[in-house]
């Protein structure tokens, strides 16, 4: 076998314990999306809630603003290999706008304006571990990082924080949504380095 | 495969004064679709890995496969690859990767492809795929970069000259070929309205480039009709 990579120097290497396996630190804030950016007026903006049964909640723009609000600090971990520490966002914690629904569903099957879908354990949006983000930076959330608001599931990779949000259907099954029918892990765990099937 | 293989490099070829594309000998490879990508992984003596994705710039050529550099000032990675890493030498890969922003040789409808400076790549590996086969859909690319020196592949674009079912339109932003007669500047509505390739024809788009190219060429596209459905994106930096 010849040499790998010979003569190969790290040039950014990162704290040790903040950087998941196979990750590299950026400053700046790449964008990756699938397909055009969709223009969603807060005029227009909803996001409903769906049980198993049909049971529904929505929020417009202003109930969503009036809701509890949350500042965070967390680190990003994208599955093209980017993280990104210590972004700063505003939002609604998942826990107020479960609280209170009655389901017994172990799954959230998330919808986007422009027809984004992604999948995940509903435990996974609850006991303060997801927001719906509309502020970035101390702004407002730019269209082109899923403004004016995205989901914000911080310890999964970023593929989950499913941009421009517009729908939250809690199921009793699972089911694969845009790119976990692609080839993407179900779960996503940037610790685990669950990237793609079979990972 | 899904898990690290080790790949040689057998060759670089230059592709602009900077650029380069790297040929890898990847032993066992099962062949990719247009549009995908591999990660690299590096190794420092000392044991330090860094992994890296880039887009798959050719077919598959048997066990050989090809991806295309633009190095990065101050880069940990890119500027390795472009300069240092030397023929003969071993890489570990993994791929292909990536089953949304690809051309299926069996589509028929036209495609559109707009690329922004090295966004290119893919969008290249697509459009020579086509050109593999006998007989397929037309092709249009309409390549953004800034001035003639910067262009990529260009022996493969100049063999479309006469062509008309696969073509390619520049739109350089800063300084234009001698000759050429539309103004410098970015990509604007006209140069993706074209005849066989309008909303009408039902064109499949891919667009490929920074951030913001991205976000203006696919928001051009949308404005002009074309579906949001049919606009495929990829976007880096």
């Amino acid at each position: 076998m010849a040499a790998l990579t010979p003569g190969f120097r790290a040039r950014r290497r990162a704290p040790g314990d903040r950087l998941p396996p196979g990750q590299f630190t950026t400053e700046g804030f790449p964008v990756l999306s699938a397909g055009p950016t969709p223009v969603v007026g807060t005029d227009r903006w909803e996001l409903t809630l769906t049980t198993e049964t049909g049971d529904r909640r929505s929020w417009t723009w202003s109930r969503l603003m009036a809701l509890p609000q949350d500042d965070l600090t967390t680190d990003l971990h994208c599955v093209t290999r980017w993280s990104k520490f210590d972004t700063r966002w505003g939002g609604v914690s998942l826990d107020v706008l479960l609280e209170g629904v009655d389901t017994h569903a172990t799954y959230a099957w998330i919808e986007s304006y422009g027809g984004y879908t992604t999948n995940l354990p509903l435990a996974d949006l609850r006991d303060g571990k997801a927001w719906i983000a509309h502020t970035y930076d101390g702004r407002p959330l730019p269209a082109e990082h899923g403004g004016p608001a995205r989901l914000l599931v911080p310890h999964l990779y970023l593929w989950k924080s499913a941009k421009w949000i517009s729908g939250i259907q809690l199921r009793l099954t699972d089911q694969q949504g845009f790119w976990e029918s692609l080839g993407y892990h179900d779960y996503g765990d940037p610790w685990r380095e669950q990237r793609t099937w079979g990972d | 495969m899904s898990g690290w293989t080790v790949a040689r490099l057998v060759a670089r070829t230059k592709e602009s004064d900077t650029a380069r594309t790297l040929h890898l000998q990847v032993p066992g490879w099962p062949g990719h679709l247009a549009g995908q990508h591999i990660d690299v992984r590096l190794t420092a003596d000392d044991g330090y890995q860094a992994v890296r994705s880039y887009s798959l710039s050719a077919p598959a050529d048997g066990d050989q496969v090809a991806i295309s550099v633009q190095p990065a000032p101050y880069g940990e990675v890119s500027p390795y690859l472009v300069e240092e890493f030397p023929e003969g030498a071993d890489i570990e890969v993994r791929g292909p990767l990536g089953g949304w922003f690809v051309w299926r040789p069996d589509r028929t409808e036209p495609v559109l492809l707009v690329a922004g400076g090295s966004g290119v790549a893919p969008l290249v590996a697509m459009l020579r795929a086509r050109l593999a086969l006998p007989d397929g859909p037309a092709f249009r690319l309409v390549y953004s970069l800034r001035r003639p020196q910067e262009r990529w592949f260009g022996d493969s674009l100049d063999a479309l000259d006469g062509r008309s079912d696969v073509a390619v339109d520049y739109a350089y932003t800063r300084e234009a070929a001698p000759g050429a007669t539309r103004p410098v500047g970015r990509v604007r509505q006209e140069d993706l309205l074209i005849d066989g390739f309008t909303p009408a024809q039902r064109p499949l788009c891919f667009v490929c480039g920074p951030t913001a190219f991205v976000e203006h060429c696919a928001d051009i596209l949308v404005a002009l009709g074309h579906r949001p459905d049919r606009v495929r994106t990829e976007r880096f930096g």
